[in-house]
């Protein structure tokens, strides 16, 4: 598909309905109602004044260093755990337990301990984010095939290059998809981690929008969560296209 | 990580191995049951016999006699239950350097993520060979295969046969000393096997390798060995060890057409049709053809 047929079909659905609320919305006095041009016109001095230092960074820098973490722990501790049969025998139960723990009841318990600040946040972050990418990798780690794996032997690559020519590679697969549900949960545990007890950010911000009756500034709030989801996924959708080439290419010949 | 690569030394303690000077493959009282969930299966009963330094051995039996099995024990890839493996004279615990292996299942023994070209050069750069000779010995060896024009190709783009060419390519360009090759051509056309069982001899000759061949192919076993060791069903042992007795230059169609071959030929497939009858006789006749 050429470039703009793509940009086409990708802004195609989200201006048609867009004209259809603002159609629908003409003439509608109700306040909790919020009309498009409304929010557009409002949109720049709500969040890219003081509001982008204060709360849209900090929350946006948060939520990165959360799923970073979260990536780069998760991939390693996967590697460890799924290559050692019996750690992996030994930490199942355990990790099902925590992963069944929903993140958001951890922010009070956090907030004694740490305190309500950036550590507090970034930790409930990675406490949802991590599972997806760590048992997703345990998995992967585990179907290495093993003609692949004799063939490493063979061929003595063994240690660091193993898990960097083999492992890593071959578990991608899997790694992409926890990342991928990581992401999603990590923007949502970044709103929920700001909407108690904080001063700051996205979460905080729209929270006090609702309290004092600014609903149409509240709406833009709800907006820029979406982009925001919708230009991770982009990233996202970016990387794993280059990761995962091999995996897609393979894919379609098996089929 | 998977079961294939234990590394369990039940053979004697000091490594070194008695045989004579000139073997480089002994293979003494090998046998491998593999404990399955539904209960054991002795894959190998009692496999004896050496392989002389620079020798082409074929090695042929009935599927499930456990061809597979023996090699990977070879390979240092699988623990023999009792018995041993030596490798120029030290006991194999563990795959050894210089020997490389042709796989069976040749399109999951590369890597679907890296290209021709880096498939076959992921075993020098990890030994750390220098880049200048790394790039002579990978476009040698995918030239020699046939491949020198898809480089750059992933392996899922290409035909069975055409990967088989790639592992191969990958084996020489590592210039073992031992090559084992599991019924490498099973997949490719007739064409591309003539071609391929040439290369083969062409690139023994060439480096003077050990080469230890498994097929079925009993035209193929006496086409391409020195030797050829015949056998039995499973409980599996070495039915008949035969020499080949042609001319070290083979041509496709002068030697297939002589009369010796068609001589050896028929004694190999009596051999194999009296191992797939008869419960196999436990000592290795060595018979008069
Ligand atoms: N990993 C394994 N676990 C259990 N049984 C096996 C395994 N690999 C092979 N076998 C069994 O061992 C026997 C010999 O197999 P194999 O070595 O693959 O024979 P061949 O290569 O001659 O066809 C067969 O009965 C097979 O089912
Ligand atoms: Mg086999």
């Amino acid at each position: 598909m050429s470039l703009a047929k793509r940009l086409a079909y990708f802004v195609g659905l989200p201006i048609l309905l867009l004209v259809l609320w603002w159609a629908l919305t003409i003439g509608n006095t109700n306040f909790f109602v919020p009309k498009p041009l409304q929010l557009f016109e409002i949109f720049g001095d709500v969040w890219f004044g003081d509001r982008l230092v204060t709360d849209v960074l900090p929350s946006i820098g948060r939520l990165l260093a959360g799923v970073a973490i979260s990536i780069v722990l998760g991939i390693v501790l996967g590697i460890v755990i799924g290559s050692v049969r019996l750690l992996r025998q030994l930490t199942e139960p355990s990790l099902e337990f925590l992963r069944a723990i929903p993140p958001p009841v951890l922010i009070p318990v956090l907030a004694l301990i740490i305190g309500i600040n950036d550590q507090m946040k970034v930790a409930v972050i990675i406490f949802g984010c991590i599972w997806p990418v760590l048992l997703n990798t345990i998995e992967g780690v585990r179907a290495v095939d093993p003609v692949l794996n004799d063939t490493c032997s063979v061929y003595g690559i063994s240690g660091g290059a193993r898990m960097r020519y083999l492992v890593l590679r071959s578990a991608s697969p899997q790694i992409m998809t926890g990342i991928r549900q990581s992401l999603s949960i990590g923007l949502i545990l970044m709103v929920i981690s700001e909407m108690f007890g904080s001063s700051s950010g996205l979460g905080y911000a729209i929270v006090q929008f609702q309290r004092t009756f600014s609903v149409p500034e509240m709406w833009t709030g709800i907006i820029l969560l979406g982009l925001l989801g919708v230009a991770l996924s982009l990233v996202f959708q970016f990387t794993e296209k280059r990761v995962l080439r091999w995996y897609h290419g393979l894919r379609e010949v098996d089929r | 990580m998977s079961n294939t690569t234990t590394k369990t030394n039940r053979g004697p303690k000091t490594g070194v191995i008695e045989v004579p000077e000139d073997v480089a493959l002994s293979v003494q009282h090998l046998k491998k049951v593999y404990q399955t969930d539904g209960g054991e299966i002795e894959a190998v009963r009692d496999l004896h016999f050496d392989i002389r330094a620079g020798e082409f051995v074929c090695l042929v039996g009935p599927s499930g006699a456990g061809k597979t099995t023996l090699l990977k024990c070879i390979a240092g890839l699988l623990a023999p239950t009792s018995g041993l493996v030596a490798l120029d004279g030290r006991l194999v615990t563990g795959p050894p350097k210089g020997l490389a292996v042709v796989f069976q299942e040749y399109g999951r023994s590369l890597f679907p993520w890296m290209n021709i070209r880096d498939n076959v050069e992921l075993p020098l750069k990890n030994q750390g060979v220098a880049k200048d000779e790394r790039d002579r010995l990978v476009d040698d060896a995918l030239e020699a295969v046939g491949l020198a024009h898809v480089p750059k190709s992933y392996p899922w783009q290409l035909s069975g046969g055409m990967q088989q060419r790639v592992a191969i390519a990958r084996a020489i360009a590592y210039q073992p000393k031992v090559l084992l090759m599991d019924e490498p051509f099973a997949a490719v056309d007739a064409q591309t096997r003539a071609d391929l069982e040439d290369l083969v001899r062409r690139v023994w000759k060439r480096l003077g390798i050990t080469v230890l061949f498994v097929t079925h192919d009993i035209d193929e076993s006496v086409y391409l060995g020195e030797r050829v060791v015949v056998l039995s069903s499973s409980p599996t042992v070495v039915q008949e060890d035969l020499t080949i007795d042609l001319p070290a230059d083979r041509d496709q169609l002068e030697t297939r057409s002589m009369a010796r071959f068609t001589e050896l030929r028929g004694h190999v497939y009596e051999q194999i049709q009296r191992a797939k009858a008869e419960a196999p006789n436990r000592t290795s006749s060595t018979p008069t053809v």
